[in-house]
């Protein structure tokens, strides 16, 4: 049989989940021979295999029209997907964003910052990606397993991608679940 | 004129969220290449209203590669708005923090991220261009690079209870002691990661020697260079002032980070959410500048610790004594830090006062304003709170190491593509060295943009008129 295929890719988060999974040290190698490493932020490929991969991993919530088509496109390729970390779970701390909303966010950090430009205005080209609240991964797409913690432990991660690499349901309890 | 337009969207092995785009003239040669920066998050306008004491558990949600570096400039915006400043011992904990997450970034960069180019080579297959790919290549290396990096990583959770997101500093100084214990066993590790490093040079200096051609073409560019350093222009991380070179080597300015309104302004591009910082002065474009490593060692005169000012040496000849312009080069100037903070480990942890129960000042002297600034390991980083009496922040003002580099990445790519693209073919290695060029200064775009993410790669020729004229997609 050929190894469980993984792809990861981050949103609107921090990268810490993923240096969390990096954390994890030589069990990466472990977790390399027991599934193949598809496309995720620190691998070449762009996105995840059209033919489909067994389990998905999404890092961050969705603040934006570009993160909506990465969830959207890993929940379609992946048999399994997987919330990583508060931000995904739940928003996390980019989520403070919704109190003030976009419009001030942006206008404060490119209008009025001390350090802009005069007139210095809002981004606002076609290329870029537009900007809206921010949502939990599940409030955009539907998620199977939810693992949160800012970030979840390497112990947690490497309990969960094994689980899942060799077929079994991963249960988080104990010192493997926590939100902080 | 018809103009087309390739996309390479995601960057991939590099932090954050960024995507090109090269517009390309009738005859296919390059127009224009931008990189645009995809996110936004907006922490200075939702961190208003919080107490400034949060700030360091807050600011560190903006990036988990160095969340280290904003917990830390954080509290030393902190002290300087309550008036609180550490005594030594607490000063020197947060330093040796610095320099493993300086050690754990870097490491991580060279060996995991951009490593696979230079080991595996920019034309290697993007299936095992790769950390998997080096697994393969190299088993024995990659444990080494994996060691380096949980050497770095263990400091940080050692003195802050975890290595993401630790919780160590506060305002006035530091959470917790070093133990005796805590600190042999740091030590245990130098050597194997000063070791490894070496390796990681021979590496480096190979690569150049069999590639000194793209080296001496690849991105290769004026600019100012701008950082912390000690008051004798020596290479500095955690404190001091800041120093800003022109792009023939001469001193432009030497300033207190406190007064950094004076010097710099940030110009905006309607085309990226990441703005671009430049030198008040000379005005925007002319006053651009690099920061991170090579912007660092270009404005050292020399590095307090024995094996890295050696290397340092080596560095400065590599353009006579003049700043050393090449993009590539980062790399370099990257492994060369690693050694300087390996052994700056060893200086801290055999210093007496490592171990001091003197910890925190809790004296306070209320200002309600403070700038705390350290070199990130990509380059300067800048907080700037200013809170009421009653501790509630008012304004948070940020720039980030990665937004200095900005115009630098910008320039980069436009100057590779327009080496390496030419006609309608387009080979993926020449994309993958455009990628390069952006990886070279390891952005931090989440902190930039104070955000990450990313999505496929398409190559996409449109023609003036919005239709497209051809795609080509990535091997996969
Ligand atoms: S959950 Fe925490 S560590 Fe993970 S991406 Fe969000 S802020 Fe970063």
């Amino acid at each position: 049989m050929s190894k469980p295929k993984i792809a990861s890719d981050w949103m609107c988060g921090c990268a810490g989940c993923h240096m969390s999974l990096l954390d994890m040290d030589e069990r990466i190698l472990k977790i390399v021979e027991l599934a193949d490493l598809r496309a995720t932020p620190i691998t070449d490929l762009k996105e995840p295999d059209e033919s489909g991969v067994d389990v998905g991993v999404l890092e961050g919530g969705i603040n934006n029209s570009a993160n909506e088509e990465v969830a959207k496109k890993m929940r379609a390729r992946s048999k399994i997907l997987v919330a990583l970390g508060d931000c995904a779970v739940f928003g996390g701390v980019p989520a403070l964003r919704n109190f003030c909303g976009v419009q001030a966010a942006l206008r404060r950090a490119y209008v009025e910052a001390e350090s802009n430009e005069e007139g210095s205005q809002i981004p606002d080209d076609p290329e870029l990606a537009t900007m809206t609240e921010t949502r939990a991964v599940h409030e955009v797409v539907d998620v199977d397993y939810n693992v949160p913690g800012c970030p979840p432990d390497p112990d947690t991660i490497f309990y969960v991608l094994s689980e899942l690499a060799q077929g079994r349901k991963p249960k988080l309890k104990d010192e493997l679940l926590h939100w902080d | 004129m018809s103009v087309q337009k390739i996309t390479i969207e995601p960057v991939t092995r590099i932090e954050g969220h960024a995507k090109v785009t090269i517009r390309l003239k009738d005859d296919y040669t390059v127009e224009r290449a931008y990189m645009h920066v995809n996110e936004f998050r907006g922490f200075e306008k939702f961190c208003e209203g919080r107490l400034y004491f949060e700030m360091p558990q807050i600011t560190p949600r903006i990036c988990g590669i160095c969340p280290v570096s904003h917990h830390l400039a954080s509290a030393k915006a902190a002290d300087a708005l309550t008036g609180q400043t550490p005594p030594r011992p607490a000063n020197l904990l947060r330093e040796l923090m610095h320099m493993g997450q300086v050690v754990q970034s870097h490491g991580m960069h060279f060996f995991e991220l951009a490593g696979p180019d230079l080991l595996l080579g920019f034309d290697a297959s993007p299936e095992i261009r790769s950390v998997v790919g080096l697994i393969g290549a190299n088993p024995e290396l990659t444990v080494k690079a994996v060691q380096l990096r949980k050497f770095g990583q263990e400091i940080v959770k050692t003195l802050g209870g975890r290595k993401i997101h630790p919780i160590f500093a506060v305002p006035g100084g530091v959470n917790k002691t070093l133990t005796v214990a805590e600190r042999d066993s740091i030590l245990k590790g130098v050597d194997a990661a000063i070791e490894t490093t070496q390796i990681g040079l021979q590496i480096m200096k190979e690569w150049a020697e069999k590639n000194a051609e793209d080296i001496a073409k690849f991105a290769v560019f004026p600019s100012g260079y701008f950082g912390l350093t000690t008051p004798d222009n020596a290479l500095e991380l955690y404190d001091g002032d800041i120093r800003l070179i022109g792009a023939d080597g001469a001193a432009l300015e030497r300033f207190p980070v406190a007064d950094y309104l004076d010097h710099i302004a940030e110009h905006v591009e309607n085309w990226s959410y990441l703005k671009f910082p430049y030198y008040k002065k000379l005005g925007y474009p002319n006053g651009v500048y690099r920061v991170g490593p090579l912007g660092r060692l270009n404005l050292a005169e020399k590095i307090h610790t024995p094996l890295a000012n050696a290397e340092l040496q080596i560095f400065k000849s590599l353009n006579g004594g003049k700043p050393v312009e090449n993009t590539l080069y980062y790399h370099y100037a990257r492994l060369i830090e690693i050694l300087f903070t390996a052994e700056r480990v060893r200086v801290l942890c055999e210093d007496e006062d490592i171990t001091s129960l003197e910890i925190l000042n809790t004296r306070k002297n209320y200002v309600g304003h403070g700038v705390g600034v350290l070199e990130a390991p990509r380059g300067t980083l800048i907080h700037d709170y200013t809170a009421d009496e009653d501790g509630k922040l008012l304004r948070v003002n940020l720039i980030v190491s990665t937004g200095h580099n900005n115009w630098a990445m910008t320039t980069a790519v436009d100057s590779v593509a327009k080496t390496y693209i030419q006609g309608p073919d387009v080979p993926e290695g020449a994309l993958n060295r455009v990628e390069a060029a952006i990886r070279a200064y390891d952005p931090c775009l989440s902190c930039s943009t104070h955000a990450v993410g990313q999505m496929p790669i398409q190559v996409d020729f449109v023609a003036a008129d919005g239709s497209l004229v051809k795609t080509l997609t990535r091997e996969r």
